[in-house]
């Protein structure tokens, strides 16, 4: 796949964007700097950012869970990501969602969820919608191997089977849900389960280099915009953090060597190497790109600390799109 | 004003939605061949063309059989531009996408911070009272007033039904209508032109001064039909359709029980955290000093619906119980000698 030196930077920067971003927030949660937990995409940038990258600025996509790097993979600023992380009035979501509920509508983020596999059929109407109204937009929805078991996604997979809906559905198989691994759990392979639904089922099983991922999924884009309908695009990868920070989940179900032959394969140092080695960037250009990104997620902390926590009656706002009497 | 039948009534408002906005689809099960009759301009398809050939494939869809789905990529596509009406038909088959609807329909545009409006409307049918058992018989109102972010409209005539789904769709927050069927070949006059009844504002449908009575969807004609036998006897009792449940029009049944004094409700919801242990809450908070009687519910006991017509019957909300409920509060002798129609259900 021929893609500009721009396009391969802007890769590498989304990436980085993500794995500095997710390892301030892994630092601030474990500091008790953001409440609750996070969820890290740390290890599966290539996956994240090789698949948003395939969407136009003015497709849709719906996530998960594992929460932060879909909206920056898709184009989202950093500093009300971090905001809402916090609970901060200027997050991207004014303090209501939280880590898990991340969305930003002005980059086609419809929407992280907390409920696996529950923004599949999400991205399955933002889909519908493109069709109805005839606009060329594609959906994308992400979600684990986890959710690739609940019923939702066959049954979206059907709709959109029928209907050609301009989907990709797409699953991130970092190979555990929480501490089960997907083997023990999953019968056969989730991307063959597209067979079953008339429509094309890949299988990435190098999740860590972004260039493959990204042409998998530029061909399900592309297959979507000349209305030929739904794809499945599996893509194997591995998260290097735990399942949720934050937490103290205390048990190592994962096997150390497992862990580290993973860690080897990083998909930041891996795509690194490879733009040095083919000489679409320098190492001193990299080296300033790195420092650029860890400034805008120093910038975006900055933000976060300098703004305000909502005011206490926002907690009644947006139920509806007017109030509608006594609720409190 | 023209004469509609309830379920030509929805049937008029979906045909002036879709074509005032061609944002509105409808999709749900067998709406193509408009089974239900609530997708065809005329009763039979052939009749005056039905909205399968007015609005096109486009916009009429049959879907699978896969509520989740439905309810989910209709608030995605709401999300999204679209104004979906979908049809669930049996509200019993609601359970099924139960996710979707407390997960994302009520909480996305509150968890986003106001980024998303999700204008979608969820049609379903309570086939109560008509011996389809215990899984087609169900009046889950209730349950999803208990989750906020949702609108929940039940209408309880042909006039009703049109003005209220129109104003359903036209609203920007997802809404759940809930008809009865034992409603829908009930005629009224209804006008032919566009017209939109706004949430939270309840019907008097009868004016009184003795007892006020509180009725939903179905048991408004029964409470009606109460009100008349009772008239007769010289008493004057107000009978007040809410109309709409979320948002619930606190002032109108506020002010008619401080003019009355008196309160009976009936719901044919299940008695445990029905809309009317709501309403009676609400009263008991907010009008008590007025209160010359303890409010009485007229419910569906708590159980499970069963088949025989010989055991379903008796379960409702009916003119003889709603009179019951009446009669005791006002301190009129009972006009039945079983107490247990309007007592408590025994606890199984």
């Amino acid at each position: 796949m021929d893609l500009s030196p721009t396009t391969q930077l802007e890769m590498q920067r989304r990436m980085l964007r993500i794995r500095r971003f997710d390892e301030r927030a892994s630092r601030m949660v474990k500091r008790g700097q953001i409440p609750g937990t996070v969820h890290t995409s740390i290890g599966q940038e290539a996956q994240v950012v090789g698949a948003c990258m395939a969407l136009g600025d003015g497709d849709y996509m719906s996530g998960n869970h594992r929460s932060h790097g879909h909206p920056i993979g898709k184009g989202s600023p950093l500093g009300p990501l971090m905001a809402e992380l916090v609970g901060k009035a200027t997050g991207v979501c004014q303090g209501k969602g939280g880590s898990l509920h991340l969305a930003d509508f002005a980059v086609g983020s419809l929407g992280e969820s907390g409920i696996v596999g529950s923004s599949i059929p999400i991205a399955t109407g933002a889909a519908l919608s493109s069709k109805v109204l005839g606009n060329g937009k594609v959906s994308l929805a992400f979600f684990g191997d986890g959710a690739a078991n609940q019923g939702c996604l066959y049954e979206a997979m059907n709709l959109a089977g029928v209907w050609k809906l301009p989907v990709v559905f797409l699953c991130e198989n970092n190979q555990y849900a929480l501490s089960t691994p997907a083997h023990t759990v999953t019968s056969g392979v989730i991307a063959e389960r597209a067979a079953g639904f008339g429509m094309p089922g890949v299988r990435v099983e190098d999740g860590q280099d972004v260039l493959a991922v990204h042409e998998a999924v530029v061909e399900a884009v592309e297959r979507a915009r000349r209305g030929e309908g739904p794809s499945l695009v599996e893509v194997v990868t591995y998260r290097f953090n735990e399942h949720s920070e934050g937490l103290r989940l205390g048990t190592d179900y994962r096997d150390a060597s497992e862990k580290a032959a993973w860690v080897e394969r990083d998909p930041i140092v891996l795509f690194r190497q490879r733009l040095e080695r083919e000489g679409v960037a320098s190492a001193e250009e990299l080296d300033a790109l790195e420092a650029e990104v860890m400034a805008e997620v120093d910038e975006a902390v900055r933000f976060t600390d300098e703004s305000p926590y909502p005011d206490p009656s926002v907690a009644f706002k947006d139920l509806y799109t007017e109030p509608i009497g006594a609720i409190a | 004003m023209t004469v509609m039948s309830y379920l030509g009534a929805i049937g008029a408002a979906q045909r002036e939605a879709m074509e005032a906005d061609e944002r509105v689809v409808i999709i749900g099960e067998d709406v193509e061949a408009n089974v239900y009759g609530t997708t065809g301009a005329g009763k039979s398809r052939k009749d005056k063309g039905d909205f399968l050939e007015m609005f096109g494939s486009n916009r009429i869809r049959n879907t699978p059989i896969s509520e989740e789905v439905i309810v989910g990529s209709a608030i995605g596509a709401a999300m999204t531009g679209l104004r979906p009406i979908v049809d669930l038909s049996y509200s019993s088959f609601l359970y099924m996408a139960m996710d979707q609807f407390v997960n994302q329909a009520a909480k996305n545009r509150y968890m986003f911070g106001g980024q998303a409006s999700i204008p979608v409307v969820f049609r379903s049918a309570m086939f109560y009272g008509l011996n389809t058992g215990a899984h087609h018989s169900d009046r889950p109102y209730p349950m999803f007033m208990n989750v906020p972010g949702l609108k929940i409209i039940v209408p309880a005539t042909p006039y009703d039904a049109k003005g209220l789904l129109r104003t359903a769709v036209d609203t920007d927050d997802p809404v759940l209508t809930f008809e009865a069927c034992m409603l829908w070949g009930s005629k009224g006059e209804v006008p032919e032109e566009e017209f939109w009844i706004p949430f939270g504002q309840a019907r008097v449908a009868r004016q009184g001064s003795d007892v006020t009575v509180v009725a939903i969807s179905s048991a408004v004609p029964e409470a009606l039909a109460a009100a008349e036998v009772l008239g007769e006897d010289g008493l004057s009792v107000e009978v007040i359709d809410p109309r709409t449940l979320v948002p619930f029009d606190t002032e109108a049944v506020i002010r008619s029980v401080q003019r009355t004094g008196r309160l009976v409700i009936a719901d044919p919801a299940h008695r445990t955290c029905s809309a009317a242990a709501e309403i009676s809450a609400i009263v008991a908070e907010e009008a008590f000093e007025s209160l010359k009687a303890p409010i009485m519910r007229v419910t569906t006991p708590d159980t499970q619906i069963p088949f025989s017509p010989a055991l379903e019957k008796q379960l409702y909300p009916n003119r003889a119980k709603i009179e019951d409920a009446i009669r005791r509060v006002t301190g009129l002798m009972a006009n039945t000698s079983n107490p247990e129609l309007t007592s408590p259900a025994p606890r199984m």
